[in-house]
Formats: structure tokens, sequence, C-alpha cells
């Protein structure tokens, strides 16, 4: 603990393990003997090999990598401090992973109707994907919703349409995850109502909502205030939640897009926990006690096709979190410590050419995703680059994690790679280049001024760029793309009904009518009020949710006070 | 080759903000020594169109991902020739199924780019189907 202690004050990491000791006797002669021959004799196919992320590799990891390795500082056992080797004492052995398929297209009818049966194959909890629309908190028949209706998942314009999403769903048995996050706070809203009104009680409601807004800034762009607005939403949502809702996620701190819009390994996790910290210091500056609300502070990772360096990125970024609760924060309670996390298979690895490929692809990645101890999983289906998933591809996708979890034997030993010289190197690099990110991050005054700096933005754009050229000059091999190509043909996708927009609109129209007006006029007012205060927003939202507001009203309430953002220009 | 550089404005219409590939292809293009001017996120075909004039541009390059190209081209294709700008090359990139492509092309657009296409190929293709403002027609 001294050692750990010391390291805190300065903020500086051990540097022990930057220089490898010097190899063995025995190392030394057989580089003499047996490698410098056999290179004579075969050269290797590269010069220099890297990771996905351009991580240098070196040929061989041996003991002289880990120098000042300390299996009980650095590994700790399962289910302790700093938790590398996993959150929980058993992993798998007592419970797989939730097996949790993203979906949501068309109409709340058709999605209610693909979430049944996703529940019926097996699948162990929900997670609904919402159009862009509904993303951008505009109602199904705003102007700029046109031809984008139910397309990129399901839409969602008023507490109706969530009654119909949920329809028939056993809301106190399964965990449901939402990817919403600039308008979270209403859709949120929505699934408490709808619950309540299903009788679920909302103490027993699990699930999550993303809420994670500054990845938005830095990498999916659906933002619709300034972020300062957009961070009391997070914290609102936050408190709000610490006091009503026990079992839920009231945000899911996101790498998965940082990772999608191109950054490296490092900088998806570096960029994702400095963001953790930033919603940390917001909440504890809205007066809550750090262990009142840590603990449900939930987190969303990529998993790319490079196996052992995002084993090492997971394994990571539960020692650095920990330690990030423990140190920077002073949190007492183990749960605040915790990085429990959701993991989604890489979108942008899959190809359109080839698409059985993509099948592949998942598995491994999904199994990077288990040997990091992940505690859901989404698999992607292979139609994926095509278009939303048909039904057999995504029921494909569910049965690569179901055969990873009962045929592999990966599920009955805890945390398998410890002890491999290359993922405990690979580990302890990370890790340090994590916190070197948090330095600069720090130093420019947190992560909503480095956005406003467009600083990770950039940082992700260099390593996209490069990630591109290097496809391109065949440095990486893309199998399908860029090396071993071939004719092939198409394969059947899906395509979302057209006439989802109009119904949805007949739907909206119908709903304004038959509403009580000065109701739903009243429960507005009263929002746009409160939000020029600094009063906890979320019982006001809810009160329009009641009133069947739409989504877009009390968008458009807030957006009145806090306005809109615009990011800075792109040269 | 022209003396003149090409100039090119890369628009990202609709509502979705991945910018991943509109980015990584402006920047493909610049290096390509094109002039690129990026609107940015979420412009309207109006809008879009509007700053093709102002910029004077020799091609415009789409980037869409959301699903919503069978409602955002055609009428990109239909203010371009109300502005009289027919000359001006229209490409897209971004998730276009294959049965889209006829009506996108017969509706004005030059060129489809699928996923997995290089950005040379997207520069090549520029570089040899614009038509230069002050160039002779034919």
């Amino acid at each position: 603990m001294g050692d750990m202690a010391k390291e805190a004050e300065t903020g500086v990491e051990p540097k022990a393990d930057a220089l490898s000791r010097q190899a063995s006797a025995a190392e030394m002669e057989w580089q003499e003997k047996v490698l410098k021959p056999a290179l004579e004799r075969s050269p290797e196919r590269q010069k220099t090999f890297t990771t996905i992320s351009g991580v240098e590799i070196k040929r061989l990891y041996t003991p002289a990598d880990l120098p000042d390795f300390d299996a009980e500082r650095d590994l700790g056992n399962p289910g302790e401090y700093p938790y590398t080797r996993g959150i929980h004492a058993t992993m798998y052995r007592g419970k797989v992973w939730t097996m949790r398929q993203f979906s949501g297209f068309g109409a709340p009818e058709e999605t209610n109707r693909r979430l049944h049966y996703l529940l019926s194959q097996g699948q162990t909890g929900l997670s609904i994907a919402f159009d862009l629309p509904t993303l951008m908190g505009y109602d199904s028949d705003h102007p700029l919703a046109e031809g984008e209706v139910g397309k990129c998942g399901v839409a969602v314009s008023s507490l109706a349409d969530m009654e119909t999403l949920l329809q028939g769903l056993p809301l106190e048995q399964v965990s449901t995850s939402m990817t919403i996050n600039s308008p979270a706070a209403v859709i949120w809203a929505m699934y408490l109502v709808a619950a309540e009104k299903s009788g679920a009680a909302w103490k027993k409601l699990s699930g999550t909502i993303q809420n994670d807004i500054l990845k938005e800034y830095i990498a999916q762009k659906e933002y619709i205030f300034p972020p300062a607005p957009s961070m009391r939403l997070v914290a609102d949502t936050i408190a709000f939640a610490a006091r009503e809702t026990p079992r839920w996620n009231p945000i899911s701190v996101s790498g998965y897009h940082i990772r999608e819009a191109g950054s490296t390994a490092v900088q998806e996790l570096a960029f994702t926990l400095r963001d953790g910290i930033e919603y940390v210091e917001w909440v504890l500056r809205a007066g809550l006690a750090v262990d009142d609300f840590a603990p449900r502070i939930s987190f969303f990772f990529n998993s790319h096709n490079d196996l052992f360096e995002e084993v090492a990125k997971f394994r990571a970024a539960r020692k650095v979190w920990a330690r990030v609760m423990r140190e920077r924060f002073a949190a007492k309670n183990p749960r605040s410590w915790l990085c429990r996390f959701h993991t989604q298979t890489a979108g942008c690895s899959l190809t359109a050419q080839q698409p059985y490929n993509n099948v592949a692809r998942t598995a491994i990645q999904a199994l990077a995703a288990v040997l990091g101890g992940t505690q859901s999983l989404h698999t992607n289906s292979l139609d994926e680059a095509w278009s939303l998933p048909t039904e057999e591809a995504a029921t494909l996708a569910l049965r690569t994690q179901q055969v990873l979890a009962y045929e592999s034997g990966l599920t009955e030993v805890v945390d398998p790679l410890a002890g491999s010289y290359l993922v405990e190197k690979l580990t302890l690099q990370t890790e340090r280049a994590c916190y070197e990110y948090f330095d600069k991050i720090d130093a420019m005054g947190g992560m909503v001024a480095a956005i406003e700096k467009g600083f990770p933005q950039r940082e992700i754009h260099e390593a996209a760029y490069a990630y591109q050229r290097a496809i391109e000059r065949k440095d990486k091999i893309i199998v399908g793309v860029n090396e071993f190509t071939s004719r092939e043909q198409p394969i059947n996708i899906l395509v979302v009904d057209q006439s989802v927009a109009a119904a949805q609109g007949r739907k909206l129209q119908e709903l304004r009518e038959r509403r009580d007006h000065a109701g739903v006029q009243s429960t507005l007012e009263a929002l746009r009020s409160a939000a020029a205060t600094d009063q906890n927003l979320m019982p006001f939202i809810l009160n329009c949710v009641r009133s069947y507001a739409t989504l877009g009203e009390i968008c458009d309430a807030l957006r009145k006070v806090f306005g809109k953002y615009e990011e800075p220009a792109f040269r | 080759m022209p003396d003149k550089p090409i100039r090119v404005l890369v628009a990202k219409p609709g509502l979705d903000g991945h910018d991943r590939g509109a980015k990584i292809v402006a920047r493909a293009l610049r290096d390509a020594g094109m002039e690129v001017i990026y609107t940015g996120l979420r412009q309207t075909p109006e809008q879009i169109v509007n700053a093709a004039l102002q910029e004077d541009v020799d091609a415009i390059g789409i980037s869409i991902l959301s699903g919503a190209h069978n409602s955002i081209l055609p009428r990109i294709c239909e203010l371009l020739r109300q502005e009289g700008m027919e000359d001006v090359l229209l490409v897209v990139g971004g998730i276009i199924p294959n049965e889209d492509i006829p009506g996108l092309k017969s509706a004005g657009v030059a060129e489809v780019f699928q996923p997995g296409i290089s950005t040379q190929a997207i520069v090549d293709f520029i570089r040899t189907h614009i038509r230069h403002k002050n160039a002779p027609a034919g």
C-alpha cells in the first residue's frame, strides 16, 4: 500500500515497468544460439509488428518484461481491489454474463414484438435502440425527421409510444438498457411512468440509460444542448436515481462510440474513464456524497479485433477506475470502486464485403470481452455493415454468445489470461498510457474544457486517419476488403417499412387532440421555469410526460432555456 | 491535370452525427491537393446546395449512413437543377444498399461509394469526372 500511496501523491504511474529487466542468461543464450540463426535463415514477415491501435508488439514476452510485477499489488484477487481479475470472486462460475442484444426499429409495436422474440430465445436482458429523431429530441412528425423515422432504431415520441414499446414485458424481472443520451432524462421519465402504470415499482426496476453526453461531443455527435446544461441534466438524473431507483444505472459511460469514431484502444479507455471522472466531479458539486451515487455508475466498451490488446484494456479499465475512485475521490464503499461494464463487439470492424466473415470477427471480439470480464455483451450481426439485422442474423449473433458461454469452457475459470507475460505487460502499458491522457486533460481544466478545445476529437481523427492509411497501404489486412477479395452474392437485408413515419405522425396527431391541452401547457411552463433555476429537473420532466407532452415539446421547452450546441469547425 | 485546384464540398445531411468517414474523406481529398470545404453536421439539402453555390465548387461529396439517402439525395439533385448547377459532380458515400443505387443514379448522383472503398478510389473518380467551371465543356 505504501508504494501506491506515494504514486498517488505524485500522480505519476510506476515507471518500473517502462523498462524491461535485462534478459536472463538462458534467454540471452537462446537469442544467440537459436533466434539469430533462425532470423538469418528466414526473416520475419515484417520489420515491426503492431496491434490494431498501432502499439508495437515484441516477438516474445518473458519474465524480463515484468521486472517489478507484483501479483498481489497489480492483480489482487477477483472481487477485491484493484479488481484487475474481475469484479466478482467467482465471475462466470456464479452467473454467466448478461446476453443483451441491442434492438429497435420501426414503430414501437414492431420493436415490442422483437423484444418478446429475443426473450423467448434465451436473451437475458433488453436493450433498446432509438431512431435518430428520438435521439435528437424531435417528434416523428418534425420536418427534420423526414426519412429517418424508425430507421436506426425505434421511434418514441410520447408516453403512449413507450407504453406500446413495453407492452407485456416483465419489467420487474428483466433489466432494460436504453441507448439514449441528450434527451435521456425525458425517455427515462417515460420508462418510469410507463412502468408505474403497468404496476411495476420503481424500486424494483433495473436497467441502464446511456445518458453519456460527453462522448456525444467527442465522438457520436448526437447532442442537443451546450455542455453545461447537458451536464446538469446528467447530474439531475444521477441524483434522482440515487433517491428513487436503487437498482437503476443512471449512466453508462461509453467508450464504444469513441472507438467507432476511430480511436485507439488506449484513447477509448482514457477518454471514457476521464469522462467518468468529469461526471463524478459534477455530481459532487451538486452536493451528493461520492458513495451515494458512484456504485450506480456503469461503463460500456467496444471490443475490436485485436484479442490481447482488448483483454488488456478491459483489465486495465477495472484497475484504473478502482484507483481513481478510491484515491482521487476517496470513495469508501467498495461498490464505488467497481468498473462494471457492458461490451459490444466493434460495429466498425464489420465489412460489407463477404459479410459471413463478420461471424468470425464477432466471435473473436466476444471472446475478448469474456476474457476481459464483461458483465454483459452484445454481439453484432453479420449483416450490420448494410442495415439493421434481420431476425435470422440477430439470432445467430445471440447463438454465438451461447456457444461461448456453454461450449467453450471459458466460463469455468476466473481471469484465465492472468500471468501471461504479454497480457500483464499490455495491461500495465495501457494503464500507464491512460494516466498520461488523464494528466493532459487535467492540465486543460477537465474534459469539458478539453472538448471545447477539440482535443479528444482531434486525437481520435488522427488515429482514424492513420488506420485508414494503414489499410490502404495494406499494412493492415482486412479479409475480403483489401486482401482475399472475391465476387459474391448479395445477402438479404432488413428493409424498414416506409409507412412507419406516416403511422407515427397520425398517432401523434390523435394524441395531441385527445390530451388535456391546458395540462400539457402548464407542465411545460413549469419545466421552463425550473430549468432557469438549479432545481432537479426530473420531477418536472416526469410531470410533463404524465400529461402526455411529447418528446419534441419537452426538448423544445429545454432548448428555449438552454440553447443549442454547435461544434467548433473541423479544418 | 488542371492548374486550378479542384474544389469539393463535403457535406453531412440528416440527423446522423457519425462523421468519421466524412472527415477522413475530406482529409484524403485535401492530401490529394484539392480544396475542401466541410459543412459540418446536420445540413439540410437547401444549406448544402447554397454552400456549394457560394463556394463555387466542382464537386459535392455527401456522407450518409442513416438510411435516409432516398429522401435526401433526390432533393439535393432537384435543388442543383433549380440553381442551374448540373455541372457540379455529385457523389455519395455511406451505407447504401445495391438496390437503391440505380434510383439514385437516375436522380443525378454520379457515383455511390459503399463501405470498404479506398479514399484513393474516391480521389481518382473525382479527378476523372469533374468538369472544371472554366474549362470548355466536353
